[in-house]
């Protein structure tokens, strides 16, 4: 890695013209919110957010290694040392959660507009960070990172509309798309803004193309494997998974469950509310399972699959160095072994030498018994159990096949947060391990 | 003016775009029922459901951005050349010598920009709902559109045949591997075993299917680049056709009943 100096230089350049971006984008507002009535202390307020951001501006520019903008030393530290897989779930969790029960204070203009400064703010001061930067401008994790601002502007514009809808709806008026009933002809008033949706995108693109020169590395060697080696960036949850999960699992049949678990929403939710228009009070469990799928499931573990996990798919802080003598403990246990030995104190049950195919399955079947077990009362229990119980609205509405289908589709989601708090928890490795077979879960 | 005038009288002209300009009201309508390419929209809709805040365009751009990769895709073929030899030389020349080498950047950023494109409007129909019916099919096509543009975007992550590329592939081509059955590392590959004889070896499971080798190697470039150019796009092209033709049958874009 660069010694600090040399990374500054290539680094301050940049930061100056990030930090005057922001200043100029916060003075429009400030202007903005100026030429509008009772919104006075708001645009002073952003517009002292500006100065401050051109001091920043400068401060970056004059490329001296104390006067660049960023985090103390011990700050990253004590991040480096607190971050690990669980407390980015949980933290994440914790974000989400945050962010959806006080939605109706997060969808204002105004918080909205302070917590995207804040998150480019901390933003530009970890680039100021060499293992921080390093990672994040490597060309192909650029686009996760519009990836993840794209996302909190676009669930920022759906969430404002729905909670007006879920307000209106309360009072009983239809949603705000049910307002504007008007016809207009297609020529001009939709084929204008393709056009211009078509001309902003190239231009983007353009641009994108000229300043960020698309990655090549060395020519391929099939005998130099690169540590860590990572799947392209959009697989990089499932990657993710093989933490937990044996490949036949993470990487077969949980991607081919979400493929077809996507394909069968539409079939399984009944709610005829909330169809074409934003709303979340009227389809709060769909929206509820979705998001924690969407962003829990699939965007949370690419972001820590690509910018957390370093060499031998370790975890690695935000400011940590990539060594790859990092060494993490392994213990992980299987199931039977935490029964059979740690609890029963006896030795795992083994086949004869010379048994028959029968006795030998027999035999695996009974060493398997307590992961089986718990196995076949999550998958096929809990499904009847709920169905008594929590989902009784839901089984009568939806009848016994779509409830099974919808029901097993949501306990194996469940599977992999359950086995990461397994692994946490316990050291689990495999609740059921037949290597007879290639069959670990 | 008089030129454009003439234009807009000779003979040529005319007989591409049978109508007047779409100045009024009547001529708008028109356009839409006389022009091929128009005629995927509808002639007049709801202001609200073209609304940017409804519905993000992002359907849009992700066609768009189909387009760009179509047209510079089809450019790039005719300067790349998928063989270990040359494979990664005219990527190489592409970035430092090549006029136009540009075309690659517009590519492979095009096709990230493609991915999170898909995924956004994903989301923006499943917020709005509009997977509810009469739109439940569309939605499935779209799924399967979903998943053609991440193995589009898969099988061209191996083209420029550098560390990147091929190690990222065997990582995400390793787990055909475990498929169970038909994985030799799977879980029940052994109840395909005939006579004693295993008939899922690693030179007959789904990974070297994938890969037309035990590792990936020159047939898999081969294979990947046919994928890329010309086998996924056909489909894509198809599903496509199929997603706007639904978009219409099903009642246009969506919004409250």
């Amino acid at each position: 890695m660069h010694s600090n100096g040399l990374f500054l230089k290539d680094v301050a350049g940049f930061l100056g013209s990030y930090y005057t971006g922001l200043a100029v984008m916060n003075a429009v507002a400030a202007l903005i919110l100026w030429r509008k009535k009772g919104q006075f202390g708001w645009a002073v307020t952003w517009a002292v957010f500006a100065g401050a951001m051109m001091i920043l501006a400068s401060l970056a520019l004059s490329g001296s290694e104390s006067l660049v903008p960023g985090l103390p030393l011990a700050a990253r530290n004590l991040v480096n040392k607190l971050s690990g897989p669980v407390l980015y779930t949980l933290g994440t969790t914790a974000l989400f959660t945050i962010l959806f029960v006080f939605r109706k204070f997060f969808v204002q203009p105004m918080a909205a507009w302070m917590v995207f400064n804040l998150a480019l703010v901390l933003m530009g001061l970890s680039m100021a960070d060499a293992n921080f930067a390093s990672i994040v401008m490597k060309p192909d994790n650029v686009p996760i990172v519009g990836l993840v601002f794209l996302l909190a502007f676009f669930t920022w514009v759906a969430t404002k509309q729905a909670v007006v809808n879920d307000e209106r709806i309360k009072q009983g008026l239809p949603p705000m798309e049910k307002l504007d009933d008007e016809k207009v002809l297609v020529w001009p008033d939709l084929v204008y803004t393709e056009l211009i949706c078509m001309v902003a995108v190239s231009a983007f693109l353009l641009v994108w193309a000229i300043f960020l020169p698309a990655p090549l590395e060395e020519p391929a060697s099939s005998v130099k494997t690169p540590n860590p080696s990572k799947a392209p960036w959009y697989f990089l949850g499932l990657q993710e998974m093989l933490v937990y999960f044996d490949p036949w699992y993470a990487g077969v049949v949980l991607p081919s469950l979400v493929v077809f678990g996507l394909m069968a929403m539409p079939y399984l939710d009944f709610n005829k509310k909330g169809n074409g228009y934003y709303s979340i009070e009227e389809r709060k469990f769909s929206y509820l399972v979705y998001q924690f799928g969407f962003f829990e499931l699939w965007i949370t573990l690419i972001i820590l699959g690509t910018f957390l996990r370093g060499p031998n798919w370790n975890f690695y802080g935000p400011f940590e160095y990539w060594t790859p003598y990092k060494v993490e403990v392994l213990n992980n246990v299987d199931l039977p072994q935490m029964f059979w030995v740690n609890l029963l104190d006896r030795p795992l049950p083994r086949a004869p030498q010379g048994a028959g195919t029968l006795v030998q399955i027999g035999t695996i079947l009974l060493r398997e018994a307590p992961g089986l077990a718990l196995l076949g009362a999550y998958l096929v229990l809990l499904p009847p159990l709920l169905a008594v119980t929590v989902f009784r609205g839901f089984y009568a509405r939806m009848g016994f096949i779509r409830y099974m289908i919808m029901a097993n589709l949501m306990l194996l989601m469940l599977s992999l947060p359950l086995k990461m708090i397994l692994r946490w928890t316990l050291n689990l490795k495999y609740l059921v391990s037949i290597p007879e077979f290639s069959l670990n879960f | 003016m008089a030129i454009g005038e003439t234009i807009r009288n000779s003979q040529i002209w005319k007989s591409i775009f049978r109508h007047p300009m779409p100045l009024d009201r009547r001529n708008r309508i028109v356009v839409m029922l006389t022009n091929f390419f128009l005629h995927l929209h509808p002639v007049s809709i709801k202001k609200q459901g073209i609304a940017l805040s409804f519905t993000w365009c992002m359907g849009g751009v992700t066609f768009f951005l189909f387009l760009v990769e179509t047209v510079t895709g089809v450019l790039l073929m005719f300067y790349y050349r998928p063989t270990l030899e040359w494979a990664y030389n005219d990527i190489l020349a592409l970035r430092d010598v090549t006029s136009l080498g540009i075309l690659r950047e517009l590519h492979r950023w095009g096709a990230h920009a493609m991915v999170i494109t898909t995924w956004l409007h994903m989301y923006r129909v499943f917020l709005t709902g509009s997977y509810k019916p009469p739109r439940e099919f569309n939605w499935v096509i779209g799924v399967i559109l979903l998943l053609l543009t991440l193995l589009l975007s898969f099988t061209g992550y191996l083209l420029p045949w550098d560390q990147l590329a091929i190690w990222a592939i065997t990582v995400g081509s390793n787990m055909a591997r475990a498929t169970p059955i038909l994985g030799y590392e799977g879980p029940g590959q052994q109840l395909l075993t005939i006579g004693g004889i295993d008939m899922i070896t690693d030179g007959s499971d789904a990974r070297f299917g994938l890969l037309g080798a035990r590792f990936v190697g020159e047939e898999t470039l081969n294979r990947f680049y046919v994928l890329h150019c010309i086998a996924i796009p056909l489909a894509t092209a198809l599903l496509l056709a199929i997603h706007f033709w639904r978009v219409r049958k099903d009642g246009g874009i969506s919004g409250p009943l």
